[in-house]
């Protein structure tokens, strides 16, 4: 036997496990886009044929068409849109000065405020909904886009995550643009935030995502179509305004994921890996 | 003072919207709900021995212990092994990355309208595969041994790609020499991954398991649109209960009672993670 077959028994070992394996992840990818194919399937034809799966039925976009005039759809998704972004354009404007603070700054009782503020990371808002409910009312913004806001607009997510990116700025480049004559909120304006650029983006996807999808609360403090988020309207619509039509609530169903869904698969990459960049800070 | 300027409206909402609700729901928790004739009064046992006497308090609680003990191992095991199929270079594996990922940006609502279809009698895709076996025609959504598996599966489906991209970003960030010398010993690919990939996995396996538990006590969406806690009960866990005391009853201060529960295990594992984090779980 030469010394080039030496390896062979572990590699013929290996081979197959590895083709087993590889299908299992190929098996278990199918199952996963299985629920989803099905529902592109059965958007796009008519609504007698879903039950069949006739290769051969004919394609139709009247599904759409059905489920956008039934109910509101384009207004819960102005809804939606400006709600995310209040919440963005908020939520970077209050945790950005706070994580700095957190990060940078010496001031008593910053640890003790620290370790209250990461208790928000276990105990959201919708835990305590009956009571944040209770305070809405008390404000007057029951059934407003700010009164769905509102209870988000701090979060502990975002300092913490600010926090941990603004400590790896270098303390050099901080001293060099206070001795440049940079002022506290000049040096954050100026050197951190540039620097946390992929923080930000990580932190703005995730956040759009959550707020894009967020429905418990949304359902609980709306009762009109002018203030409804698209979650709440599209539950409204295949629970109460229809029957069983399958094809026109899965249309209404794409229809309402549809934009953040198209606006993935175009930034798939960059989405996966801020995710990641996240999940690893 | 500067600093306190700087976390100032941050901190105010949090505390708004977080800790004082906290404390408010446990001082309404001792109160008597206000009705018609009898005002709210302060009877600190009013409303935990209503709780204590409730059976569907009961049946919310064990509901919930079904649902974290199913949705958590399952999910945790399901995305590791999505984080180790993905970590491999294959052609095709943007595509079975995406494959993985997508459930997760779908909003839940839109999650339980595709899956209600899946589950429907007769009608549903599964019981269209199941019929060639004599069975079929089986009311899953509707039947109280089905509803809550249902449940766990459609949680189990939409989260288990977003905890593998926590998995994923361990598993890339784990130095390149460690596989090496590995090979070099000639261990198995099951010895390396239990001796050496698992315990540094640990932490990221903490970080997912915490998550995991909060889900499961915060996964309501689907139960809402999909079963409304029904059949008898079967699908009701304790956030859904709330939901149903505090804004179909309008009996607020027990659903107060009810959050003071939630928030108890809610802080165990907080507590559990504090504790943890500070033993630093890893074992080198």
């Amino acid at each position: 036997m030469s010394a080039g077959t030496l390896a062979a028994p572990a590699a013929r070992l290996r081979m197959p496990t590895l083709r087993l394996e590889l299908l299992g992840a190929w098996m278990l990818g199918l199952l996963w886009v299985l629920p989803l194919l099905w529902a592109c399937w059965s958007a796009i034809h008519p609504a007698s044929t879903v039950a069949g799966f006739d290769l051969t039925a004919p394609v139709t976009l009247h599904n759409f068409a059905a489920a956008w005039s039934m109910a509101p759809f384009g207004h819960y998704m102005v809804n939606t849109v400006l709600l995310v972004s209040m919440v963005l354009a908020a939520q970077f404007a209050l945790c950005t000065p706070a994580a700095f603070a957190f990060a940078r700054l010496r001031f008593p009782g910053r640890d003790i405020l620290f370790a209250a503020v990461l208790l928000q990371l276990m105990i959201t808002p919708d835990v305590l909904m009956v009571e944040n409910y209770r305070t809405i009312g008390e404000i007057g913004l029951v059934d407003s886009l700010l009164g769905i806001a509102l209870p988000y607009l701090g979060s502990a997510f975002g300092i913490f995550l600010l926090r941990q990116t603004f400590r790896t700025v270098p303390q050099d480049l901080d001293d060099a643009a206070r001795l440049a004559g940079l002022g506290l909120l000049g040096r954050l304006w100026r050197v951190y935030v540039p620097l946390a650029r992929p923080t930000y983006i990580a932190y703005g996807l995730v956040l759009v995502s959550f707020h894009w999808n967020n429905f418990l609360w949304p359902l609980v403090i709306t009762n009109s179509i002018n203030v409804r988020p698209i979650t709440v309207g599209l539950a409204m619509f295949s629970t109460t305004d229809q029957g069983t039509n399958w094809a026109i609530i899965t249309a209404a169903t794409l229809l309402s994921t549809a934009p953040l869904v198209i606006a993935f698969l175009l930034f798939q990459r960059q989405f996966v890996q801020s995710f990641m960049r996240t999940a690893r800070s | 003072m500067q600093g306190w300027l700087l976390v100032l409206p941050a901190v105010a909402l949090l505390v708004l919207f977080t800790h004082w609700p906290a404390l408010e729901t446990i001082w309404a928790s001792v109160h008597s709900t206000a009705v018609p004739h009898h005002p709210s009064r302060l009877d600190p046992a009013v409303n935990f021995a209503a709780m204590a006497q409730d059976p569907v308090f009961w049946q919310a609680l064990r509901n919930n212990a079904v649902y974290a003990a199913c949705t958590i191992p399952a999910t945790m095991a399901l995305s590791l092994a999505m984080a180790l199929a993905v970590n491999r270079r294959f052609p095709g594996r943007a595509l079975l990355r995406l494959a993985y990922f997508t459930p997760t940006i779908l909003p839940m609502i839109a999650v339980a309208n595709i899956w209600l279809f899946f589950f429907t009698p007769g009608y549903g895709l599964i019981d269209r595969a199941l019929s060639p076996f004599g069975f079929g025609d089986w009311n899953w959504l509707g039947s109280a041994s089905t509803a809550l598996p249902a449940m766990i599966i459609i949680a189990i489906w939409k989260m288990a790609g977003f905890y593998m991209i926590f998995y994923l970003a361990a598993l890339q960030s784990l130095p390149r020499e460690l596989g090496e010398a590995s090979d070099l010993e000639g261990a198995s690919r099951w010895t390396f991954f239990r001796r050496v990939v698992w315990p540094l996995l640990m932490p990221t396996t903490l970080f997912v398991f915490v998550n995991a538990v909060i889900d499961a006590f915060r996964l309501v969406d689907q139960i809402v649109v999909l079963t409304r806690g029904g059949p008898d009960n079967a699908t009701a866990i304790l956030l859904y209960y709330i939901y149903q005391v505090g804004f179909q009853y309008w009996d607020t201060n027990y659903a107060a009672a009810l959050t003071v529960v939630l928030l108890l295990l809610l802080s165990a594992v907080a507590a559990l993670q504090f504790g943890l984090l500070a033993r630093r779980v890893h074992y080198r």
